[in-house]
């Protein structure tokens, strides 16, 4: 499977990742490399495997319905790059 | 052309645990900003979730009780878009296996029919934060307290056919989360939102027409008047040569419109995987069991019941089961009241209706309790009081002036029963209209009531009106 520029750009986008424009005909080539590589699995028949959803063969744990949790708002917005009234402060996003 | 209108729910349901769906975080409503928000509902490097048994359970719960299959194994997915108010970049829900499947519900339509609604799913998954954009210049205030609160997602067939409908159906799960006590169904606090897929087919069409998503529907009157925009407005799109384009669209109750919310072709490429940091659910038989011994009576059960034990009619039965709330109230009243069925389901829909109605109250709120109200229904069967003068005492227990036998002695309100000075009151009205007693022998008999609101007037309402006809029937035909 090879990919193109435009959608190597989307997915940039949907990582948002920025791209340089002539970077672009070098991620894709690698990128689709890399699906090529993987692509290999699909010869093998799996008709008979029940999907996997996770390596670990074993089930969650659960947790009792408990406040454990205190409140450490301080230490951990001591840390974010801009905070008011208690808020997190980020760029204006609504358009 | 004759159109037909198909109409699918997605209805967020927040579950009422104590702590968030994967951390030991509170999640009440109305604290400080950001101070029920830990270090897994932000998303900090090295976190781990761990999932709320009670989460699981009260899923559970709800698949029982709308006959889902309980899938037996589900899975966690990564649902990856990118918002200030969802700190990790993506969210947990499930995607491809959820916890619970294919149920249905039945919802009452306006004719008295009734109408199956199919289940599709519901899942699980965790709450976004919230985003503030007023009060600040250029930048966005992220309080992240809702942050990992629990949801069930609650998506149905596409089977309904118009607002009203969808009006029924999302009525009907409010009511059936809040009896199951899995959500306090606090639409103006965002506990239980909806969303709608809807669509127009010209009648006959098997192939569906091309939907849009409507957002921000967060109370039953909104959801009607949306969906009925939104029908028209795609009906003169396609009326008018154009298509319909699959988009999101956001309702604006102000201006009673719909419209476009993004138009950015991706906006639905969430690239959903199994999340690694969370291993497959598995429930077993006794999880099942456990959870339906907790069921409670469910309001189609409980309406039927209603109507074979108090002898209710199929109308008055699903008001008073409309709500867990109301529906205890009403039978309290009724146990209060001596067994009253009927007389206590039309004071607690008539009186005490119009009154939570006119004051805007919740039953939870009402000033008179259902112990009062049957009280009172008591001193209207032992004759103490008549109905019409019920209605004052009724007035004054809501005003606080205390319960009903404290009203009727302090203003005097007992009824009179005795025969003479009744006879007395009958004796003096008909003497003081002989033009109208002349009338009423001459065969106009319709005048009986005017002479025994004569006397009702002259005992302040206080005569027994059983007695006052009596009399004065047999008083005028002599």
């Amino acid at each position: 499977m090879s990919l193109s520029n435009e959608q190597v750009e989307n997915i940039a986008h949907l990582a948002r990742l920025g791209v340089n424009e002539q970077d672009l005909d070098t991620y894709a080539v690698n990128l689709s490399r890399i699906l090529e590589f993987v692509e290999a699995l699909g010869t093998v028949d799996t008709s008979a495997v029940e999907p996997l959803a996770h390596p670990i063969d074993m089930v969650q744990r659960l947790r009792p319905d408990e406040v454990t949790e205190s409140d450490q708002r301080a230490l951990f917005q001591s840390v974010a790059p801009s905070v008011e009234g208690g808020l997190y402060l980020v760029p204006r996003v609504i358009e | 052309m004759a159109w037909e209108v198909v109409i699918g729910l997605e209805i967020h349901a927040q579950l009422a645990t104590r702590s968030k769906i994967f951390s030991g975080a509170s999640t009440a409503y109305g604290a400080e900003p950001n101070t029920q928000a830990c270090a897994v509902d932000l998303g900090l490097p090295g976190v781990l979730p761990v999932l709320n048994a009670e989460a699981v359970n009260m899923a559970i719960k709800f698949g029982l009780a709308t006959g889902c299959t309980i899938a037996p194994r589900s899975v966690f997915a990564r649902k990856n878009y990118f918002y200030p108010d969802l700190p990790k970049g993506y969210q947990i829900s499930q995607y491809e296996l959820p916890i619970v499947h294919s149920g249905e519900v039945l919802i009452a339509l306006e004719d008295g029919r009734s109408k199956r609604v199919g289940l599709t799913r519901a899942h699980l998954e965790e709450d976004a934060g919230k985003s503030l954009h007023e009060g600040f210049e250029g930048v966005t205030g992220i309080d992240l307290n809702r942050a990992g609160t629990p949801l069930l997602e609650i998506v149905s067939e596409p089977d309904m056919r118009s607002a009203k409908e969808a009006v029924a159906y999302m009525r009907k799960i409010h009511s059936l989360v809040r009896y199951l006590g899995i959500c306090d169904g606090n639409m103006q606090e965002g506990s239980f939102r909806c969303d709608a897929n809807v669509s127009v087919r010209p009648k006959g069409q098997e192939e569906l027409g091309t939907r849009t998503e409507l957002k921000n529907l967060n109370s039953f009157r909104f959801i009607e008047r949306a969906i009925n925009f939104e029908v028209e407005r795609q009906i003169d799109v396609i009326e008018s040569g154009g298509q319909v384009v699959q988009e999101t669209r956001l309702y604006d109750a102000d201006r009673n419109e719909t419209r476009s919310m993004r138009t950015k072709e991706e906006a639905n490429d969430y690239r959903y995987f199994p999340d690694p940091d969370l291993l497959p659910v598995e429930i077993g038989e006794a999880d099942i069991q456990r959870a339906r011994a907790e069921l409670p009576e469910l309001p189609d059960a409980k309406r039927q019941r209603f109507m074979e034990q108090y002898g209710l009619s199929e109308s008055d039965a699903g008001q008073l089961t409309a709500s867990r709330e109301l529906a205890d109230y009403y039978e309290t009243v009724v146990e209060a009241s001596g067994g009253e069925g009927k007389l206590s389901a039309n004071w607690v829909i008539v009186e005490l209706g119009g009154a939570l109605n006119r004051d805007d109250l919740d039953i939870a709120d009402s000033p008179v309790s259902a112990a009062r109200l049957g009280g009172m229904l008591r001193r209207i069967t032992d004759n103490t009081i008549s109905g019409k003068i019920a209605k004052d005492v009724f007035d004054a227990m809501w005003r606080g002036e205390g319960d009903a036998d404290a009203v009727i002695e302090a203003k005097g309100l007992k009824q009179v029963t005795d025969a003479g000075a009744i006879e007395a009151m009958v004796d003096e009205a008909i003497a003081a209209n002989p033009k109208q007693v002349e009338q009423y022998k001459a065969g106009k008999e319709k005048l009986l009531g005017f002479f025994v609101g004569q006397v009702m007037k002259a005992s302040k309402g206080k005569a027994n009106p059983a007695q006052v006809n009596e009399l004065l029937k047999k008083k005028l035909s002599d």
